[in-house]
């Protein structure tokens, strides 16, 4: 049975039996084909019918034997609450008024008031599972249960039409296909998550629309996420549509950013996240469909679309999608969650930063922490550009080969925060209009002040990639702060 | 049988409204102007408020906290009270 053939049944299957004995199999059960023999010798006793899961042929019901049903959808077993077989049930009245479960000689005798069966068999063997508890019928069944529940405008696809060109043609997609939103896929996806597919998750801007779980399920099939990476999502999308965050005024600014998902906790390791060789590179499904299910959530319910409302001059390849995960497991300092936001290592989160861009910074030399960072700076200071400071947040992710120059030497990740905002406290004479022969700068009324390049709290630690490479990477921001996107930490929930 | 996909937009249904009248002219009515705060925004606007002076206009002048945030609700009942049209100022 698929998810699309099942249909809910609505009449009783038990309020129709007639008083007797009842009998659940499966041929897939060595104790089923057991006591099939016993079976034959209960007729006489008052047993009417042997319900069988998945073998119309078994068992073999001799002239004038029990009748065998097929209950090829389960419908039967399930309302009969069956778990194990074989199950003996006692109907009086269409009802169960007594059941034994798997083989026992003394059970069947005294529950069907029958003397010497199955003389030849053992005195006991367990039964097996039901059908019904087999994991892949559960999750077809829960599928099927949470299709009608579906809220979503039913858009109906031409005999002619190919489904991926009328994602296309609908302008539904970042420009990449999609995986076409069924109704079955849908309600799949919501399995990864114990909300309500009618809660609303936020309000996306730009239209400002309430989104529910069910709006951000089905961006999240179509961006290629497995159920278990929906409470990220979730996560990701309640974030970004915060007032802090800003995902409006990130949108439409005609600056680069976009928004990057840097995923905390135990999660990342049971999704599969990659937080080790190529992290912020392409790959790893889970990092991949995660970030691009959260612009397409601004995308198409939140209606913010590239060349209207979204006014970057450039953009940044890391709109379609920039999500990865801390490497934690080796790594010298706290996480991330926890540094930020006083989160337990344990909890899951994600931190939303709005990302202008990657930008390397090669070291192959120092191996002290103060010539270390010193390179950072130089590299930090380009953000945006050498000459402004204040304006853009950054996120440092440094690989572990640079990492251990801090841990050998003892420095904290505060440590190596702190040192850095301490070298970019720029002389003002260096940042002013006309200085290094650039009109950018700041007015000439601040060439006597020393300015840091960062706000307190606009400068990010993260440790993230493979264990070669004497690189590590500065990922500018955008308009920082309270003017543009507050960055925000919010814990991944179920 | 052909397939079905769900729609996955907001499904919102825009509400059209009248656009309010235009005027025929600006002599005698209150002008709002709203700086958006994006640097040199100002300059645009003292001087299209020198100019609108020489007409006639009552000049109040607005700003939004941040260029990168929709005007707050509050600022935006206040134009509405206060003026008669506004003109908004971007600047880059």
């Amino acid at each position: 049975m698929t998810a699309a053939d099942w249909q809910p049944r609505n009449e009783s299957w038990l309020a129709k039996q007639a008083d007797g004995l009842v009998a659940v199999v499966k041929a897939d059960c060595p104790t089923c084909i057991l006591i099939a023999p016993v079976l034959q010798e209960l007729h006489a006793h008052g047993l009417a019918t042997v319900v069988t899961q998945d073998d119309p042929a078994f068992p073999e019901s001799s002239v004038d034997g029990f009748a065998v049903v097929l209950d090829s959808d389960l419908e039967i077993s399930l309302e009969l609450d069956i778990d194990t077989v074989p199950t003996l049930l006692k109907i009086e009245a269409g009802a169960i008024v007594d059941t034994t479960v798997g083989w026992s000689r003394d059970n069947w005798q005294r529950f069907t008031g029958a003397a010497n069966l199955g003389v030849a068999l053992p005195d006991f063997r367990p039964g097996c599972g039901s059908l019904t508890n087999d994991p892949a019928f559960v999750e077809q069944r829960a599928i099927a249960e949470r299709i009608p529940l579906l809220r979503s405008r039913a858009l109906a696809i031409g005999d002619e039409e190919d489904e991926m060109e009328a994602l296309f043609d609908r302008g539904f997609t970042d420009g990449l296909p999609v995986v076409p939103p069924t109704p079955a896929r849908v309600a799949r996806m919501l399995g990864g998550t114990t909300r309500d597919p009618q809660e609303i998750v936020a309000i996306v801007p730009p239209d400002l629309v309430d989104c529910t779980v069910e709006k951000v399920a089905v961006n999240a099939v179509m961006a290629g996420c497995k159920p278990e990476y929906l409470p990220i999502v979730l996560a990701a999308v309640e974030a970004a549509c915060t007032e802090d965050f800003n995902a409006h005024g990130l949108l439409c600014t005609t600056y680069f950013s976009g928004p990057l998902v840097i995923v905390n906790g135990p999660i990342t390791r049971s999704i599969g996240m990659n937080s080790g060789v190529n992290a912020l590179g392409q790959g790893n499904r889970a990092n991949a469909s995660i970030g691009r299910a959260l612009q397409l959530v601004i995308r198409n319910v939140g209606g913010g679309r590239p060349g209207e409302i979204d006014r970057a001059a450039l953009g940044n390849p890391g709109k379609y999608t920039f999500c990865f995960a801390e490497r934690e497991h080796d790594s010298p300092w706290e996480p991330l969650h926890v540094s930020r936001a006083g989160m337990r290592a344990n909890q899951n989160a994600v931190t939303l930063f709005a990302a202008a861009g990657v930008q390397p910074i090669v070291d192959q030399l120092s191996r002290e922490p103060e010539s270390l960072a010193r390179s950072f700076a130089a590299g930090m200071r380009t953000v945006g550009h050498p000459k402004q400071v204040f304006a853009w947040d950054c996120a440092l992710v440094i690989t572990p080969e640079h990492a251990r120059v801090f841990h050998d030497a003892g420095w904290s990740k505060q440590r190596l925060h702190d040192e850095l905002m301490a070298l970019l406290q720029i002389p003002g004479a260096e940042l002013v209009r006309g200085a290094n022969g650039m009109a950018e700068g700041l007015p000439e009324s601040f060439a006597t002040a020393t300015l840091p390049k960062f706000r307190n709290g606009g400068l990010l630690i993260v440790h993230a990639g493979g264990e070669a490479g004497m690189f590590s990477a500065l990922i500018s921001g955008w308009a920082s702060g309270a003017v543009g996107s507050e960055i925000v930490t919010q814990e991944v929930g179920t | 049988m052909s397939e079905v996909l769900l729609d996955p937009t907001g499904e919102r249904s825009a509400t059209t409204r009248a656009r309010a009248l235009r005027p025929a002219s600006l002599k005698g009515l209150r002008v709002g102007l709203l700086d958006i705060t994006k640097a040199r925004g100002n300059v645009f606007l003292d001087r299209i408020e020198t100019l609108l002076g020489d007409q006639g206009c009552t000049i109040e002048r607005f700003s939004k906290p941040t260029f990168t945030k929709p005007a707050p609700i509050d600022l935006r009942h206040e134009i509405a009270a206060k003026c008669d049209v506004v003109i908004e100022a971007l600047a880059d």
